[in-house]
């Protein structure tokens, strides 16, 4: 591996790169899907390679190979040198990066039961007797439980001599239950949509899930969603549980906050962002309650590492304080033009891809309004929404629509009827605004996002948002015609 | 790029290593560059060189799967040993545990390569890169976009005796120019894809999105509701889109998960929908992911639901054998169409507009979600060239529009279809050649804000 590495990054130097960097990664997977009573679907794969990103006179070239042979990293590195000289014909301001320090180090994310030893037969028993649960409930069309891990391996080096060595081990599961009639599909998943709940960690977290103990009631809500009447519309006072007040945060608050968008590298494909740099330090983006951070150190979450694909630190970094808007997540080309050094949220997907901004641990930090009893009893009028099933934002992240799995009227400071199809929009900072009310740490979860996209190639991230249900007044639900 | 010997000694190791029942050796390659631009300069560069191979075996109804793009011999071995090993501890599966036969089809393996789109260079995406940035800054606008080139490889066998492949290329360039970020603000969009790089005409690209996003400064508000509708091709195909991903797929149809009741009439009878993956005005991709070649497949017949595509596994269980339209194995999401065309109509994309009283003129969708598969309502905002439309004419520019809304129900209201068509890559899946459309309603339910949410 040194070999590979010293070649890239010599060939690159002797090609004029005034810097280099190579990441050579191992990434595992293995999946294992249940479906009504059957293994439909066990899978396993690796992909391995290496990707050398090169600045030349000021622009960016990148290329990558699957074959791990030092000659072959000398034919990418002087690819990526070849493709960033094309990038200097349509150069206005050449890329300056940060003076981020060099790092020799290793890093790994703790576990305590590898996913990767658990034997089939033991996530099997999970995912057959949740299988059983569900479909002990009349009335259930479709049940699927899934248990996921994964694991990367990653060297990082560059041309100022940094060389950092990570593991990266994740794991994750979840059930879900679809009721289907001539009109309708109900779904409820437990304990999140999106495959459920996904962290750095081991075996261990999958089994704290419970998935078996869950089934049940997991699909006697789906059954219930079938004939419950259609969520109602207008404007209502709104609490929304941990799951969705993540993916709130995801889209209104991570996105917007990511740099490269607000300074209009991702208008061709995700968009742009509201969130512009005059606003700094002044913009009131949510009421006082709201309290944002992105931490990368967060243990167990899915957008936790040692070192970003840059080689910078992982940081935990204020975003929103108090409601106003005071920082970004940013790389080392970013972070100058505001003033400041990277915080370390560069990462690429595969060795394959760039390096571009994403989120790490975006975390709303817990309130003071007790547990969500505690909240709805102090709630005299309006809806519960629990667990995504729709999302939509505009390209600056203002205008948002979701929908949820299911929601309950709240009447006189209890949960009351069912609803179907629950869904409710804003617009981003008014949204944030009208917050009154976050439950405290017992109720707040550290969810990952499995599921992220962004960038052209399309990249997925894993990212976390560590939340707690949060209660919003006069809020537009049950949009459209139904 | 792995030579075409090769991929055959690949396949042919992965089959001699398994002792299984049947087993199925999937060979993709992707070997593709992609130059994207902001703020009127490049600012991403980049190159992929990648081949992996999947390995499925079912051995006594028991299902393995395995990839890895470690392609030595030895690590084709050892995908073998994983799929195997894994299949060899599952609990049997008879619902899913089904591996084509060959059927006699015929395809063409290089149906949509052409050697001068695999082959382009950094520097002829730069030119094209320049092209575009050149037009927008002639009418003072922020140019950002991207422009692929790349070829893709699949290539199948399996122990019954199926063995196929196909390589298709493709380029594409879309981009989208600005003046400033706001809401509110000038916003121009153009897109072309095609096999031939040749025919990506970068000026004419960039001459469009500058010319309406010249025309979109000034953009103000219009109370959201029920409106007509001209759709541009970029808005049809990215409805068409979403409507492929939760309803065109037999999986989807067999769970009752899908808007196709078919046989009934699900929208105009002048609405016509169908896939066709040897179509060679499209984006060609001749055999699916279990090595069988992609029938034409009748989606939407004149406005009534007609079919749904398959894989072995639902075709098997429908009764209709596959129709070529599978995805890797597992696939979990079941078949999907890749290759959607919809029929155009005898209007002149130019005189569409003449028949609309009051309306709005959309360019394109962005961030489309579902929010009910079964009624197909779907939820997305406008983007890049949203304008009022009275008596005939465009008469003002608007803010964005977040819309609500059945998609089978708006298109059962088509009043006319554009003569011509476009052919538009997916943002995420799939290619689609589709007409613009005039539809009678279209209900919008939100407008966006200005910057500080108010």
């Amino acid at each position: 591996m040194n070999d590979l590495i010293d070649r890239a990054l010599d060939t690159a130097d002797r090609l004029g790169a005034q810097y280099a960097d190579i990441r050579i990664v191992e990434r595992r997977s293995e999946g294992l899907t249940v479906k009504n009573g059957a293994l439909e679907a066990a899978t396993s794969n690796v992909s391995a390679g290496f990707g050398i990103r090169v600045l030349v006179n000021g622009a960016w070239g990148f290329s990558s190979s699957a074959h791990l042979e030092p000659g072959e990293a000398d034919r990418i590195a002087a690819e990526a040198v070849e493709i960033a000289r094309a990038s200097v014909t349509a150069q206005k301001e050449p890329v300056e990066l940060d003076d981020t320090a060099p790092v020799t180090a290793t890093f790994r994310t703790p576990y305590a039961d590898d996913p990767f030893a658990v034997s089939l037969d033991d996530k099997l028993k999970i995912l057959m007797e949740a299988d059983a649960a569900m479909g002990r409930v009349p009335g259930i069309a479709i049940r699927e439980g899934n248990v996921v891990a994964g694991r990367e391996i990653k060297t990082f080096a560059s041309s100022t001599g940094a060389r950092i060595d990570q593991e990266i081990v994740e794991a994750g599961g979840g059930i879900e239950a679809t009721a289907v009639n001539d009109s309708e599909v109900q779904q409820r998943s437990y304990p999140n949509s999106f495959g459920g709940q996904v962290v750095t960690g081991g075996f261990e977290a999958v089994r704290a899930l419970d998935l078996v103990e869950h089934a049940q009631e997991t699909a006697e809500l789906a059954v219930a969603l079938l004939d419950a009447p259609q969520c109602p519309s207008g404007e209502m006072d709104l609490i929304i549980d941990s799951t969705q007040v993540a993916l709130q945060i995801h889209e209104s608050c991570g996105h917007p906050t990511e740099l490269d968008r607000v300074f209009g590298t991702e208008a061709s494909f995700a968009g742009t962002s509201f969130l512009t740099t005059d606003k700094l330090g002044s913009l009131r983006y949510g009421s006082e309650l709201v309290n944002i951070d992105a931490d990368a150190t967060a243990p167990g979450g899915l957008g936790t590492f040692g070192f970003d694909d840059e080689g910078v630190p992982a940081q935990n970094v204020p975003l929103i304080e108090n409601g106003i808007l005071v920082g970004y997540l940013t790389s080392r080309e970013t972070a100058p033009r505001i003033g400041r050094q990277s915080m370390g949220s560069s990462r690429a997907w595969t060795w394959s891809q760039i390096p571009l901004i994403r989120m790490t641990n975006i975390n709303l930090r817990p309130g003071n309004a007790g547990s969500l009893e505690d909240l709805i009893a102090d709630t005299r009028d309006g809806i519960y929404m629990s667990v995504n099933k729709s999302w939509s934002i505009d390209d600056r992240r203002l205008n948002f629509q979701f929908g949820d799995q299911a929601g309950w009227i709240i009447k006189n400071g209890k949960r009351t009827q069912l609803v179907k199809n629950p869904t409710y929009t804003g617009i981003t900072p008014r949204f944030w605004g009208s917050c009154d009310a976050i439950c405290g740490l017992d109720e707040w979860t550290l969810w990952g996002l499995p599921n992220c996209g962004k960038g052209e190639p399309m990249q997925i991230g894993h990212v976390g948002h560590g939340a707690a249900p949060a209660r919003f007044r006069n809020v537009q639900v049950g949009v459209g015609r139904w | 790029m792995v030579a075409g010997d090769r991929v055959d000694e690949i396949l042919d190791l992965a089959l001699a290593a398994s002792t299984a029942d049947a087993t199925e050796a999937l060979y993709t390659a992707e070997d593709s560059a992609l130059t994207r631009f902001a703020n009127n300069q490049i600012h991403q560069n980049v190159r992929e060189h990648d081949a992996a191979l999947q390995v499925r075996v079912i051995d006594q109804q028991r299902i393995g799967v395995a990839g890895t793009n470690r392609l030595d011999d030895a690590g084709i071995r050892e995908v073998v040993e994983r799929a195997t090993a894994i299949a060899q501890r599952s609990e049997p599966n008879p619902r899913a545990a089904v591996m084509p036969e060959p059927d006699g089809r015929g395809h063409d393996p290089d149906l949509g390569f052409v050697a001068a789109t695999a082959d382009a260079s950094a520097d002829r995406r730069a030119e094209g890169a320049r092209a575009v940035i050149a037009a927008g800054e002639d009418k003072g606008l922020q140019t950002s976009g991207s422009f692929s080139t790349g070829v893709g490889t699949v290539a199948v066998a399996n122990s019954h005796g199926v063995r196929a492949r196909h390589r298709a290329t493709r380029a594409k360039l879309l981009t989208v120019m600005m003046d400033g970020y706001g809401a509110g603000a000038a916003s121009g969009y153009a897109h072309a894809g095609a096999t031939d790089l040749a025919e990506i005409d970068a000026e004419a690209i960039g001459r469009d999105a500058a010319t309406k996003g010249d025309t979109m400064r000034g953009a103000g508000p219009l109370d959201p509701g029920e409106y007509e509708v001209i759709l541009e091709e970029h808005a049809v195909a990215g409805l068409l889109e979403y409507l492929a991903y939760i309803g065109f797929s037999g999986l989807a149809h067999e769970e009752g998960r899908s808007f196709m009741d078919l046989g009934q009439r699900l929208m105009s009878e002048k609405v016509s929908i169908w896939d066709d993956g040897a179509d060679p005005t499209g984006i060609p991709s001749t055999i699916d992911f279990e090595g069988l070649a992609r029938q034409r497949v009748d989606l939407i017949d004149d406005g009534i639901a007609h079919a749904v595509v398959h894989d072995a596994a639902t075709g098997s269980r429908a009764g209709t054998g596959s129709t070529g339209h599978a995805l890797p194995a597992p696939s979990l999401y079941g078949p999907m169409p890749f290759n959607v065309f919809m029929a155009p109509g005898d209007t002149a994309r130019t005189d569409l507009i003449t028949g609309v009283k009051r309306g709005v003129w959309v360019t394109r969708f962005h961030y489309v979600n579902v929010v009910h598969p079964k009624k197909a309502i779907l939820t997305g905002m406008t983007k890049d060239g949203t304008f009022l439309i009275e008596d005939g004419q465009i008469t003002r520019p608007l803010m964005n529009f977040r819309f609500t809304q059945s998609i089978p129900e708006a298109f059962s209201d088509v009043r006319a279809l554009g003569a011509s068509t476009m052919l538009l890559p997916g943002e995420f899946l799939g290619t689609y050649r589709v007409p613009a459309a005039h539809l009678g309603s279209f209900n919008f339910t939100g407008v966006t804000s200005g910057e500080g949410g108010e």
